[in-house]
């Protein structure tokens, strides 16, 4: 028996007892709308933690000065991180494709008669690229300025208010830092804040030797950032800089790190982990609504096998085996739900559009999720429609003939 | 058929509705199977039709021994081999006629066209070209009952097999149905039909008469052929 003879019963079946179909395919429409919706916002809250990830920089690693410690005593003055350390991890780690050491003082900033204490940065070229920051105007610094310590300055977007200023009109302008006179060469565009106390728009960054040299004269930094290679774990990064660094310290086998490692996305696991538990649990009730749909559909396919057991009589009479009645009411289920599943899948789609326009809800509807909704309702249809129709498939033909 | 038996468990009591039947159908007989209510002949019938398998004896039909079949290979013989007409008819009521004589040919995975061609080619036959797209509500007992012959034929079955053909039509259209009877029997047409009418029997040119689940009477008739 073809498939195509196969669906034709099924819709005739269900056409001719259209309210009857609209109703049951009504339970697997709201099942499969709440799943879509509810997957929909979890993954656009799971999306928004990912952007803010990003935007951090999932790929960075910080590392700060430690202490060292002999026997688990604290000994000697507190570990450094030095330039040439940054040097050492530039040179000889092969999974960083950026490290950017930073020299951090908060000190006095003037500009014209404006008078300001906030963070001043020593930092190298790539300042920008691995933190991510873009210029509203002018330029950054580059390698040849910070070798010949050009007293440059980078300003943050919120400092030229700060200082009561423009920001194009301070472009070319002085600023001094501790009394040292700088050339303002660039501005920031904003980043905003990163959920982070220190707000990255109010700091004044300039080239590392200039820092290390003119102004604070020290090579101590406060910390490394590195970016790892794109594609590798963090982790594989993480061993990579402890061997330049334990190296370069000439830290012997057994002995602790001398400096600590940080991991920028653990700040963020937390909040991932609270926002999928919350959209399982989300998942989880629209997953019951979707199962008292399933229930729908058995029960009109039960109704249906027996208002329909002298036909499947006829039929077994006629010739048609057990795989034939069994394969025409589980189509019929299966219909059902395809049909519902689909009818779903639109209304879910504009209840994530309507919660999103309205509420401003993240949502994002996934081609994934969609294929999963419409497999689900498949096997929704084929799991509760299988037991009606062995029921059919296994009656008498007999029996069903004289069924009145 | 040999020693035919078969038995009902009902629960505290075992029904013994045939008690050892043995009866060969020759290939273009008409044979007529009567009885009274209780007589057995129903339950033969449904053996006849492989509806149902016996408890007990043999049945070979075209010399394929059914009572050893399974449910696939017993389908696939309803499907090829009988033909049912049923008192009630038994047609699908959202279907058209034509339709529901495609139906034996849909699971006998005859291709779309050629089973319309068969249906239609059957249709006209018993005199129904004309109404092939009417539903079963909209024909006449009558009528009815000629698509349900069409429907029993268009496989072209070794036997056609009918239960009581006549019982729901009056004395006029059953006379028509007979005819028709007849006519396919002229043909070539193994028939067997069960009925309790003596007139509808009169057709046949073969009678059993069965009691209490036995074959009491098998009598040649000249039949009105």
């Amino acid at each position: 028996m073809q498939i195509g003879e196969i669906l034709a019963v099924a819709f005739q079946s269900i056409l001719a007892n259209k309210l009857r179909a609209a109703l049951t395919m009504l339970g697997i429409i709201i099942g499969i709308a709440a799943v879509v919706t509810v997957v929909a916002l979890g993954t656009g809250a799971q999306r928004a933690i990912d952007a803010r990830i990003s935007a951090l920089g999932a790929r960075l690693l910080s590392i700060y000065p430690g202490q060292s410690y002999q026997h688990g005593i604290a000994s000697g003055e507190r570990v450094t991180l030095r330039t040439l350390d940054a040097e050492a991890l530039t040179r000889d780690a092969r999974l960083l494709d950026g490290v950017l050491p930073e020299i951090v003082r908060s000190v006095q900033v003037k500009y014209g008669n404006q008078n300001i204490n906030t963070r001043v940065i020593g930092t190298t070229p790539n300042y920008d690229d691995v933190r991510n920051y873009t210029l509203r105007a002018g330029r950054m610094f580059t390698a040849g300025d910070g070798e010949a310590r050009r007293r440059y300055a980078v300003l943050g977007h919120a400092v030229p208010g700060m200082l009561e200023a423009s920001a194009t009109e301070m472009l070319g302008q002085r600023v001094f830092v501790r009394g040292i006179p700088f050339e303002i060469i660039g501005i920031f565009a904003e980043k905003g804040s990163e959920g982070s106390w220190r707000n990255p728009d109010e700091q004044v960054v300039i080239p590392l030797q200039t820092a290390q040299f003119r102004v604070f004269g020290t090579d101590r930094l406060r910390s490394i950032t590195v970016r790892v290679v794109e594609g590798v774990p963090l982790e594989q990064g993480m061993v990579d800089v402890e061997r330049v660094l334990r190296r370069e310290h000439g830290i012997r086998p057994g002995e602790d790190n001398d400096f600590r490692l940080r991991n920028r996305q653990e700040l963020l696991n937390t909040q991932q982990a609270t926002a999928q538990v919350f959209s399982y649990l989300l998942a989880s009730i629209a997953g019951v609504s979707l199962l008292v749909g399933g229930i729908g559909i058995m029960n009109i396919m039960l109704v249906s096998v027996t208002e329909r057991t002298r036909e499947i009589g006829i039929r077994k009479a006629l010739g048609a085996t057990r795989t034939n009645i069994l394969m025409q009411f589980l189509v019929e289920a299966i219909v059902l739900c395809l049909v519902g599943g689909v009818l779903g899948i639109a209304l879910g789609s504009s209840g994530a559009v309507a919660l999103s326009r309205i509420a401003g809800w993240n949502t994002f509807i996934s081609f994934g999720a969609i294929v999963l909704a419409v497999a689900f309702s498949a096997g929704v249809g084929i799991f509760f429609g299988l037991w009606p129709a062995w029921r059919a498939a296994s009656l008498n033909p007999i029996d069903a003939l004289r069924y009145e | 058929m040999a020693d035919i038996r078969r038995e009902y468990d009902m629960g505290s009591e075992v029904v013994r509705a045939l008690r050892g039947v043995d009866i060969t159908i020759e290939v273009n007989e008409f044979v007529a199977i009567m009885g009274s209510s209780g007589s057995g002949k129903s339950t033969l019938m449904n053996l006849i039709g492989c509806l149902d398998q016996p408890t007990g004896g043999e049945y070979r039909l075209n010399g394929e021994r059914v009572s050893e079949l399974d449910d696939v290979e017993l389908a696939r013989i309803r499907n090829r081999e009988i033909g049912f007409v049923f008192q009630t008819f038994n047609l699908l009521a959202r279907s058209t006629a034509l339709h529901n004589v495609e139906l034996p040919l849909v699971y006998a995975g005859v291709g779309r066209k050629e089973r319309r061609r068969r249906s239609e080619e059957t249709l006209e036959k018993v005199g129904l070209s004309d109404r092939m797209r009417h539903r079963p509500n909209e024909l006449s007992g009558g009528q009815r009952q000629r698509v349900a012959v069409a429907r029993a034929l268009v496989t072209k079955p070794s036997l056609l097999l009918a239960d009581e053909p006549t019982g729901n039509l009056d004395s006029t259209t059953s006379q028509e149905i007979m005819a028709l009877f007849e006519a396919l029997h002229r043909s070539g047409q193994t028939i067997v039909v069960v009925t309790h009418n003596p007139e509808v029997a009169d057709h046949a040119d073969r009678q059993i008469h069965l009691v209490d689940g036995s074959v009491e009477r098998d009598v040649r008739t000249e039949g009105s052929a």
